[in-house]
């Protein structure tokens, strides 16, 4: 039973930072670029795209076993398709200001391939909650990163934070942080920085985890380990 | 004739779809490791885009006469869908070379946002009542984003050799250098007729 309940919930963390949508599987590139003008409309677009991946996540996983595999992407298009409707219509609606900026991009949340790619490798071989969870997963980090790259562009090219204008940026903000060139440049450049941190800290877990693995195994070669590392501590110590 | 020629700069250059529009971004970075594959796959692109301009211009009066509107992303995305099924079925049987080089991205073509933007724009945006502009329209485009991806591959080919930093490799790289294109394409915002 525990294990069926880390089974559920490790879609949900893995998708947020070790299978980040926007910098590991660099999946729905376009609005990344597109909507990152600013940091507000970044969190909206992620939260609209995280509202229809749940609830196409749920749909597809629910009908898994009924569409056949020969017809599958039109099926998967067809429910996508519905939810980013849905989303269109409401956001006409109550949010019309917001609707004026996104525009075009609120209807293309249905070719966006995020939602595609987990139908297809995630929610059409997973049972319900896994998926529900991987949907939110993957959405939410998706959200993250959107409003991580608009509140980087936004601060740089218009010099104001969520909307709200910050006084010493008037005088140094850089347009092209805002213009499509600059889009592509932060993205760029915060890959690496996710490249960065993400893979340093995937190594020191992973080494984590074998060190444990070892002593649990083989006692004498851990003690002869952390006697080796010892030993080298004593050396950068003496160095110093 | 001065329309068509305004409406082919703009489409090509001055609005281009990935450099400026950011649309069909995913096969922009994902095809264009080879100049050839990024060719093939701009010409499926291209053709593409010029039929289901035509069909979806078609399909936008049967919406507009019934009154569903609202179900035209829907409608827009099953006819490109059914398209590049036949597109796919197409290549695979008269260049089985170029099917593979395509590989995934082909089908992907049904979820490469330019095309349905193109189809959704030339309603919405572009507005014309004449099928003849839509077409020439989603043609233009099409050659956009093949004139895009092709300097895009051009680049990475030569970048093969570079020596890039590690954590460069890959895709920030080819972001970076798709960022130095865009901003040369920035310049062509400054045309106006």
């Amino acid at each position: 039973m525990k294990r069926n309940i880390r089974d559920t919930f490790e879609p949900l963390t893995s998708g947020v930072i070790k299978n980040n949508a926007t910098f590991r599987l660099v999946l729905g590139t376009c609005p990344t670029l597109a909507v990152t003008t600013a940091a507000l409309n970044g969190l909206y677009m992620g939260l609209a795209t995280t509202f229809v991946l749940v609830c196409s996540n749920a749909i597809i996983s629910l009908l898994r076993k009924i569409i056949p595999r020969k017809v599958r992407i039109p099926a998967y298009i067809l429910v996508i398709a519905t939810f980013s409707t849905i989303v269109e219509m409401v956001m006409r609606k109550f949010l019309p200001d917001l609707y004026e900026v996104m525009g075009l991009f609120i209807a293309l949340i249905v070719v966006n391939c995020i939602l595609l790619a987990r139908a297809e490798s995630f929610s059409s071989l997973n049972p319900l909650l896994p998926s529900v969870m991987d949907g939110l997963g993957i959405g939410l980090g998706f959200t993250m990163s959107l409003t991580l790259l608009g509140l980087v562009r936004e601060f740089f090219g218009a010099g104001s934070f969520f909307g709200l204008t910050v006084g010493f940026m008037q005088n140094l903000k850089m347009t092209v942080f805002i213009l499509p060139a600059g889009g592509f440049m932060v993205y760029g450049l915060m890959m690496v920085l996710y490249n960065l941190v993400v893979g340093e800290l995937e190594k020191k877990i992973e080494a984590y985890k074998n060190r444990k693995y070892i002593a649990l195994t083989n006692p004498l070669l851990a003690e002869q380990e952390e006697a080796e590392q010892a030993r080298r501590r004593g050396l950068f110590g003496g160095n110093k | 004739m001065p329309y068509v020629m305004l409406l082919i700069i703009n489409a090509v250059f001055v609005n281009n779809f990935v450099l400026s529009r950011f649309l069909g971004i995913c096969p922009f970075l994902g095809v264009s490791r080879k100049t050839d594959t990024a060719l093939g796959m701009g010409f499926a692109v291209i053709f593409v885009m010029g039929v289901a301009s035509v069909i979806t211009y078609a399909l936008n009066l049967a919406l507009v006469a019934a009154g569903i509107e609202y179900l035209r992303t829907i409608a827009f995305i099953l006819v490109i869908a059914c398209l590049i099924q036949l597109v796919e079925i197409f290549v695979k049987k008269f260049s089985p070379s170029l099917y593979s080089a395509l590989g995934v991205y082909l089908p992907l073509i049904t979820t490469n946002c330019a095309v349905l933007g193109v189809a959704i724009m030339n309603v919405t945006e572009l507005a014309t009542t004449n099928v003849l502009y839509s077409f020439i329209n989603g043609v233009a485009s099409g050659v956009g984003f093949t004139i895009a991806i092709l300097i895009l591959a051009g680049i990475r080919e030569k970048m093969e050799v570079a020596d890039i930093p590690e954590r460069f490799k890959g895709f920030p790289i080819t972001l970076t250098a798709a960022s130095l294109i865009a901003m040369a394409f920035a310049a062509f915002s400054g045309l106006t007729f």
